[in-house]
């Protein structure tokens, strides 16, 4: 029996989907909606001191016939009276008090910390999050990602918050720095009882070439925005490896965030240690009922493996994300064309030959049908990269198995080459064309 | 029972005659070039006869740059919005899309390319300047797409021209032999006025050429000389009774179709005697004209057939019958048309032998023979040293597109014996440029 049910830092779940604080929950009535169609948790959109909001506040990268393959936004936290909003969270918890209600607060002074605090318990808040990660217009008075950005800074307000609050602290991240460990590891030292990241990332999503200004375009301005989105998902993943690997701060539970749309999203951020995921550009674009996919693509997963729970498998693939130079030299995968499938794009010759080693050679006999240069070719994956047809192009493996043989193993052997003479040097196992052949056309 | 209802007024012959590629909206447009692989050394330029680079203007619709887009289409073909719609893309470029190869539709490469060049012809944005002229004239004789397409490519390299056309309105065939719902007159001369606004060609109409001192004053005035005489009107078929009134001509008929849309009366029982692409078409027309009963006779098998199969099940559609291996032995009828004697036949030894004792009659109101048109034999007479083949085609330098006697280019149907308007297009530009080549070495 599959139990999909979670206890991240003392916030009990149904399931692991939350909503991140965002516009999807502004408000009482879109959070009971969600909740309604599946999803188990949500953090509030931000509440904090008091703001004003512009008209004109999302812009997004489409690709192609993909809509908001990256989004961003210049939208402030909550612009709704604080005493709305408590009202709200209390009916919310009313109506479901095995969901996860978590208030995101942004304030500024000690006192205004403690203040919410206590307004957001008596609201029956299950947890709180602590929103030091909006990059754009909230920074500007020293709050969001400019706290976020300051380790120091944020270690003593996750001090203040863990002393004033009675229920779980989540304290959310913001990406906009080089070195993620260090505002994680001054969450951790601040007592924090949970870590979710990221926020979004400092942009500009375009420029509108009438106007000459950054979208979202208000009144012939822009600002930069909060990027987000399917986008951002690889850079997310990456942080939150960072930091489940790390020592000092893994043993606090990590919710993951950063273009969450699919099951298959979720179960990497899983796998990568997260145990549990917020979402927020999903279900901007398709509404609540998005959650239906995650949930049945999570449980088919799980069926499929034999897991029980999510931490089952929370973090597998931790142990297999390493540094380069534990990677195996010998290993040796080349590409192989379905010569049954090929459609004769040729794309896999052109991206070759122009973007990667020469390993692909045309078909001579008018079929259009590539082939693959054994000896030039690297493994590098490209072609099956950009191959249209499904399962066409395969990576196999041709090295023998038998042999493991890292960087760091020659080097703790004093192996390492000391000039381009080693085998596997670019040039020296395959063929290079000499420059000139690149104007044969024009002879 | 007819499929169409006669059409009664202009709406309901264009309801009749519903465009069979409509021009596609901005939504449609996106989606569509959103699809395409940019395969390299792409397989539908190859198939498009005057070499379009289609995977680049698909591109830059999408991308928006519809100008541009309609640039790249202009370059190759200057009858880039006919070619679009008449083409027979199915075995021309969409044939040859990769996409077929896995049965995933192709590209509607044809409706795409409609959407680029309506868009400038239809906000008349110019992409053209004349050359500077280099004080060198050219006659072009027939305003069809070869002369056309002449005509521009001239105007571009600096040559005043004159296009000398017979009848009233210019594009030849693409005007007065195409079925309707394939393009419209309108869509036809709207392009040829965008055309002749942005290069200043001149067409001459109601002048038809037929006398040699014309053509001797023309060798003396113009530095060169272009035919695009095409094809003459519909050959004898040299049977009993092919003068009773009712018995027409393909090409006859659809010109009059063409000009006089729904006044064009169409008795009960249509036969229409051929197996081409222009038969299909004309039997398509009288059943859209609400014909109630419309036969097909060809006198080969169905598999052998001059007609793409697309357009014989658009016949099909309309709701016309084909009757296949008869071939007419007479036409019967007292001054008007009543009847058509056939007699049954079959391929004995590879020869084509009428079946004994096999004679039917059909009754009838119409007879429409689409048996071919004849050449322009008596035209090609006038011209001194003009060689012609077996088949009475003009024979050209395929590289130059220049005939025997130097003075002399040609193209279209008047050299292939009858092929597409995209054939015309590339002929017409490939003379041109043989023109301009032969007068720069005279020099």
């Amino acid at each position: 029996m599959i139990d999909l049910s979670i206890d991240f830092a003392g916030i009990k779940s149904p399931n692991p989907f939350w909503l991140a604080s965002a516009p999807p929950t502004n408000s009482g009535y879109q959070i009971m909606k969600a909740f309604e169609a599946g999803w188990g948790g949500a953090v509030w959109k931000t509440l904090g001191v008091p703001t004003i909001n512009v008209s004109s506040r999302y812009g997004a990268i489409n690709y192609r016939d993909t809509r908001m393959a990256g989004f961003s936004n210049i939208e402030l936290i909550s612009d709704r009276p604080l005493e709305d909003n408590l009202r709200e969270m209390e009916e919310v918890k009313k109506y479901f008090p095995n969901h996860a209600v978590i208030a995101s607060l942004m304030v500024d002074t000690r006192e205004e910390w403690i203040q919410i605090i206590k307004d957001v318990e008596n609201a029956g808040a299950d947890g709180i999050e602590l929103n030091f990660g909006c990059p754009h217009g909230m920074c500007e008075r020293g709050m969001g990602s400019a706290v976020g950005q300051e380790p120091a800074v944020l270690k003593t307000i996750v001090e203040w918050v863990m002393d004033a609050a009675k229920i779980p602290v989540i304290t959310k991240l913001s990406p906009n720095i080089s070195h993620i460990i260090d505002p994680g590891l001054a969450a951790v030292q601040g007592g924090t009882d949970a870590i979710s990241l990221v926020n979004t990332f400092k942009s500009i999503v375009g420029v509108d070439l009438d106007s000459y200004a950054p979208y979202p375009v208000v009144d012939g301005k822009g600002t930069n925005g909060g990027y987000c989105g399917p986008a951002v998902k690889p850079i997310a993943l990456n942080m939150v490896k960072d930091l489940a690997q790390h020592q000092e701060i893994n043993h606090v539970p990590i919710s993951g965030i950063g273009g969450i749309e699919t099951w298959r999203d979720v179960v990497e951020f899983m796998l990568l240690g997260a145990t549990s995921v917020q979402v927020c550009t999903a279900a901007m674009h398709y509404g609540f009922g998005i959650v239906r996919e995650m949930e049945s693509g999570l449980r088919q997963f799980m069926d499929d493996k034999g897991y029980q729970t999510i931490y089952d498998f929370a973090g597998k693939a931790l142990p297999n994300v390493t540094e380069w130079k534990h990677l195996n030299l010998e290993y040796d995968v080349k590409a192989q064309i379905n010569e049954d499938k090929c459609i004769g794009c040729d794309l896999c010759y052109i991206a070759c030959d122009d973007g990667a080693h020469q390993a692909i050679s045309l078909s001579s006999n008018g079929n259009r049908i590539p082939s693959i240069i054994d000896e030039n070719c690297v493994g590098c994956n490209l072609c099956a990269l950009v191959c249209p047809v499904e399962d066409c192009i395969t990576m196999e493996r041709v090295d023998d198995g038998k042999k493991d043989n890292t960087w760091h193993e020659r080097t703790e052997n004093n192996t390492i080459p000391v000039t381009f003479n080693d085998d596997r040097a670019g040039g020296k196992g395959h063929y290079v064309p000499e420059p000139i052949e690149a104007l044969k056309n024009r002879l | 029972m007819a499929e169409y209802k006669r059409p009664q007024s202009e709406e309901e012959f264009e309801y009749n005659f519903k465009p069979k590629k409509p021009l596609m909206n901005d939504t449609e447009a996106y989606y569509e070039s959103s699809r395409c692989l940019y395969c390299y050394d792409a397989p539908c330029i190859k198939a498009c006869p005057t070499g379009i680079d289609i995977p680049l203007f698909i591109k830059q619709i999408n991308t928006k740059n519809v100008k541009g887009s309609a640039q790249t289409i202009y370059d190759a073909n200057w009858l880039g919005n006919a070619c679009a719609t008449v083409c027979p893309t199915g075995v021309l470029c969409e044939g040859a899309c990769v996409y077929n190869h896995q049965d995933v539709p192709p590209l509607q490469i044809g409706r795409l390319q409609n959407y680029a060049t309506s868009h400038v012809i239809s906000s008349n944005k110019g992409l053209y300047k004349p050359g500077i002229s280099n004080g060198k004239k050219v006659a072009v004789i027939g305003a069809g797409p070869a002369g056309i397409a002449c005509a521009c490519e001239l105007r571009l390299l600096g040559y005043d021209v004159i296009i000398y056309e017979a009848k009233e309105k210019p594009s030849g065939l693409t005007v007065y032999g195409i079925a309707p719902y394939k393009i419209t007159n309108k869509e036809v001369l709207d392009e040829v006025e965008y055309l002749q606004n942005q290069l200043g060609f001149i067409i001459k109409y109601n002048t038809p050429i037929l006398k040699r001192e014309q053509l001797a004053l023309f060798e003396k005035t113009y530095d060169a000389i272009f035919l695009g005489v095409g094809l003459g009107a519909t050959a004898q078929i040299k049977i009993k009774g092919e003068d009773l009134e009712n018995v027409v001509g393909a090409v006859e008929f659809i010109e009059e179709l063409r000009m006089t849309h729904h006044e064009l009366k169409i008795p009960e029982k249509v036969i229409v005697l051929g197996g081409g692409n222009t038969a299909m078409d004309a039997a398509s027309e009288a059943a859209r004209m609400g014909a109630e009963e419309t036969i097909l006779a060809y006198r080969r098998s169905k598999e052998v057939k001059g007609a793409y199969d697309f357009e014989y099940d658009l016949a099909l559609g309309a709701g016309v019958r084909g009757l296949f291996n008869v071939t007419p032995v007479e036409i019967l009828g007292n001054k008007k048309v009543e009847a058509v004697k056939f007699v049954k036949t079959e391929v004995i030894d590879a020869k084509l032998q009428t079946v004994t004792d096999s004679e039917f009659e059909l009754s009838c109101d119409m007879v429409i023979k689409a048996t071919g048109q004849a050449k322009q034999r008596t035209f090609f007479d006038l011209i001194p040293n003009l060689e012609i083949d077996s088949k009475s085609r003009i024979v050209v330098n395929e590289n130059t597109n220049q005939t025997s006697n130097a003075k002399y280019f040609a193209g279209g149907d008047a050299i292939n014996g009858g092929a597409e308007v995209v054939n015309g297009a590339y002929d017409g530009k490939l003379a041109a440029k043989g023109i301009d080549e032969w007068l720069k070495t005279k020099a």
